[in-house]
């Protein structure tokens, strides 16, 4: 049983073992579950991953408030072209996180991960690093393994949740779990791992949640999009040898602090931010 | 702070979009509505409170709402044709937007009429990451959850039937979680909200059904789907 960073750097340690397996141990025997069963029931939610990050891409698709719709289509354009500023996978990445958001909001089916309206993000950054460093499935399943440990550390002492905690919280938090993911596959330590989740939770502490007319739409889909470059910069980072100053554990409560301290307004009200803009209230006056 | 036990809590639910409260959460709501009414619904008139109210229209709420009603889970990818499903297999819906001062946000009133002209009103709030509570049924003051199976029980209020029936449950080995006893004086009647932690056979529901003094039964599966995936 884990119930922090720390805990889950000990087991590692003594048990000389990757995160996925501890979390995968912890599971068996707390869920009274095979890992069989859990690898099928990965399996399963990877295949509904895949399909939402790129159904829109190939596909048009409608959201309910047609605020957006086409990111992931035009970005996996750019992506293919020879001109992106921060790399062909990085904007690859990003596509599908905005293809994933449209998919949500068009009501296709996806997996809240860990929210519905951050659901872009871990699939996006798992299935694109495997993708070019030619990672297997069972890879890409460890991946999601380990994110959801880390997600559970979070939602353990602080929170998941926009409403509780601000975007930093959803968007923040799925961006740190798929950091984690992505240093665990190609190769980095466990500390690496909780080093790339704390650095990216810290990048964008402090960030509300302001969606236009009170829908999942905008900011989400491009913070979906930001989260996951998060994700694989933060990763970057901790690979390169450089360590976050302060640990995942501090840094998971500071930002659950942070989410305490922030006014109601920015907290998926709809009352505050971008959301009140004389542009955002004219898409509300529209949508309503 | 929100208690995550699996891995698939954390990853999941997997769901239609666009929002696990406003979208999965209504479906479950509805969901619950059909079991409370034994499945049996002619038309269902739904009232939205607060941001079910405001938001309804953008978040896909009164498409999840009857979806559920019909029975569908929140990751049917036919969720979003519910509106056309219950218009072709006859059953009426028609929404309306209440105000309650102090009300949850995000709450939904069902007043549903069964085949037989019989009605039942369902009310209920989601209230958080896709779960639910439903508050009254009828004017009946309840908190379920849909965690657990339940079973509402509505009888002539008379010494010992609280006991003929948790005597049928224990006998059948069934334990029991949680229980709640309310009566209504005027009318001569009482109630009981029994979660257990096992599924009630339909023979012992039966048994329960044809004691005497019951007026209804109502049985209530847990809607906390154990897999997320079909």
């Amino acid at each position: 049983m884990y119930n922090s960073g720390n805990d889950i750097l000990k087991a590692c340690d003594i048990l000389n073992k990757p995160i996925w397996e501890i979390v995968l141990l912890d599971e068996i025997e707390n869920q009274h579950t095979s890992e069989s069963d859990i690898f099928n029931r990965m399996e399963e939610t990877l295949r509904i991953m895949e399909n939402s990050i790129s159904y829109p891409i190939d596909n048009k698709v409608e959201t309910l408030g047609g605020i957006i719709g086409g990111e992931g289509k035009a970005m996996m354009a750019y992506a293919d072209s020879d001109r992106t500023l921060s790399g062909r996978w990085t904007t690859k990445a990003m596509a599908r996180a905005f293809a994933c958001s449209e998919y949500n909001a068009s009501m296709g089916k996806i997996c809240a991960a860990p929210t519905a309206g951050s659901c872009g993000i871990i699939p996006a950054a798992i299935i694109t690093i495997a993708e070019k460093n030619g990672l297997s499935r069972q890879a890409m399943m460890r991946g999601l393994i380990t994110s959801a440990g880390v997600g559970k550390i979070i939602s353990t002492n602080a929170t998941v949740s926009g409403a509780e905690g601000g975007c930093q919280a959803e968007c923040g938090s799925a961006a740190a779990m798929a950091a984690a993911a992505l240093v665990e596959m190609n190769g980095g330590s466990p500390l690496q791992s909780l080093d790339a989740a704390a650095i990216a939770l810290k990048n964008i502490m402090g960030l509300i949640c302001d969606p236009v007319a009170g829908l999942v739409e905008s900011p989400c889909s491009k913070r979906n999009a930001s989260g996951v470059a998060n994700a694989m910069i933060s990763a970057d980072i901790a690979m390169s040898g450089i360590v976050s100053v302060i640990p995942f554990d501090e840094v998971v409560e500071a930002m659950y602090n942070v989410g305490k301290g922030m006014h109601e307004n920015f907290k998926e009200t709809a009352k505050g931010g971008i959301s009140i803009t004389d542009t955002g209230l004219a898409y509300s006056r529209k949508i309503k | 702070m929100a208690k995550y036990n699996s891995i698939f809590d954390i990853l999941g639910p997997i769901m239609v979009g666009p929002s696990s409260s406003h979208t999965a959460g209504a479906a479950r709501l509805g969901k619950i509505a059909r079991y409370i009414a034994d499945g049996d619904i002619k038309s269902a008139k739904i009232t939205l409170y607060g941001s079910f109210a405001e938001t309804a229209k953008g978040h896909g709420t009164e498409m999840a709402l009857v979806a559920g009603i019909l029975g569908m889970e929140p990751y049917d990818d036919k969720l979003r044709y519910s509106l056309e499903i219950a218009k072709e297999a006859g059953i009426d819906v028609l929404f309306e937007k209440g105000e309650i001062p102090g009300v949850h946000p995000n709450t939904a009133r069902f007043a549903l009429e069964r085949h037989d002209g019989t009605h039942i009103t369902v009310t209920g709030s989601s209230i958080g990451g896709g779960a639910v509570i439903v508050n009254a049924i009828d004017t009946f003051n309840v908190e379920l959850t849909g965690d657990y199976f339940t079973i509402v029980t509505k009888h002539v209020d008379k010494k010992g039937i609280i006991s003929k029936v948790t005597t049928l449950l224990a006998d059948n080995n069934i334990n029991i979680g949680n229980m709640k006893v309310r009566r209504d004086i005027s009318k001569n009647e009482a109630s009981m909200i029994i979660e257990t932690d096992e599924i009630v056979s339909v023979e012992v529901l039966g048994k329960i059904k044809r004691l005497e003094e019951m007026i209804f039964v109502i049985e209530i599966k847990p809607v906390r789907e154990n897999k997320n995936v079909q």
